[in-house]
């Protein structure tokens, strides 16, 4: 008996939309949108017995810049406001042996951050903000002045030269806890 | 004399939603590639702080979260109200941060091992001592690239301190 040839019936796809939508509202559900991003330091390997002596480092190469419990801001003894403290770094790493209080040359420039346990995060970040956009800006200058470009333009050897030119030393010391927590 | 079709039943024409299910998995696919999924359950307040020299962690598989803050609303009664350090989703004191650096290294190939980058999100009411604490042990467990996490802000505005 010949077969009679039919068309395949279609297949149904109302509820397609349906299923798309159940998968979507999962996803919305279980996933978030943040990208994370933040303030990159490197720490200093642990040393179990600090027996050897940090090298010696003159007074003048050193910005400290200390915070204490109540978040308040004091910079080489003086007091000062979060707010200030990019210009007075900017100033301190660019010396070039100018001013005898600041430093010899930008690649011996130091600063020390210490703060209080006291201290509160958002002060601490701030103040880690500051210096680094101190430093930021120190270099963007200085690619500006040398290669006529912004630093996130230059090649990867000129952005070495201009980091080797200003090298960020941050070095944080041991907090100190006089405040209560 | 012209014949007129009679009109059929009253009512609009059904809407045509062939194409509705290609717009929804559009949507879906846009939302599977441009988000990530939740980890873990935050169990304290978490409002990081503002900073503008921000970096951003492209690769996700070598950043592990540290969590700081206080306990959130529903636990308070539980866990009081002081900053706690949350590990995946259980509160964990600082000694235990030093096991969960080595389990997280654990996870990572061999060759990434040493590119493995800390994240501490801390609230922005956190006081430095847990920080502090926190990183020491970073330190002992030899984890050194650690981040901030903060939020972004222009890099003009010098903060109001």
């Amino acid at each position: 008996m010949a077969r009679k040839s039919r068309a395949l019936p279609e297949i149904n796809a109302g509820s397609m939309a349906d299923i798309a939508f159940l998968l979507l509202i999962f996803f919305l559900v279980t996933t978030t949108m943040d990208s994370d991003s933040g303030i990159t330091i490197k720490l200093p390997p642990w040393e179990e017995n600090l027996e050897q002596e940090p090298p010696p480092i003159k007074a003048r190469n050193v910005l400290e810049v200390l915070v204490n419990s109540n978040n308040q801001l004091l910079v080489e003894g003086d007091v000062i406001r979060v707010n200030q403290l990019r210009d007075k770094t900017k100033k301190f790493i660019t010396n070039e042996g100018l001013d005898p209080n600041m430093s010899v040359s930008p690649e011996k420039a130091v600063i020390s951050l210490k703060n209080d346990r006291g201290t509160s995060y958002v002060t601490y970040i701030s103040v880690q903000n500051e210096l680094k956009a101190a430093y930021r800006e120190v270099r963007e200058e200085y690619s500006l002045s040398k290669f006529g470009r912004k630093f996130d333009d230059l090649s990867p050897d000129q952005q070495d030269e201009v980091k080797d030119k200003y090298p960020q030393k941050i070095s944080e010391a041991e907090p100190e806890n006089t405040g209560a927590e | 004399m012209a014949k007129f079709q009679k009109k059929k039943g009253g009512g609009s024409p059904a809407i045509n939603t062939a194409s509705l299910p290609d717009i929804v998995f559009m949507l879906l696919f846009f939302f599977m590639v441009a988000t990530t999924m939740r980890e873990v359950t935050l169990k304290v307040k978490n409002n990081t702080p503002a900073a503008s020299e921000i970096e951003k962690l492209t690769k996700k598989s070598l950043v592990s979260f540290i969590y700081i803050g206080s306990p959130i609303e529903s636990l308070k009664e539980e866990f009081g109200t002081a900053p706690r350090i949350q590990l995946n989703d259980a509160f964990k004191s600082k000694d235990d941060v030093r096991t969960f650096v080595e389990t997280e290294r654990e996870k990572l190939p061999e060759y990434d091992k040493g590119k493995m980058i800390m994240s501490i999100k801390a609230d922005q009411d956190v006081k430095m001592g847990i920080i502090t604490d926190v990183k020491q042990e970073l330190r002992k467990a030899n984890a050194l690239k650690l981040t901030y996490s903060t939020k972004k802000k222009g890099a003009d505005d010098k903060g109001e301190l």
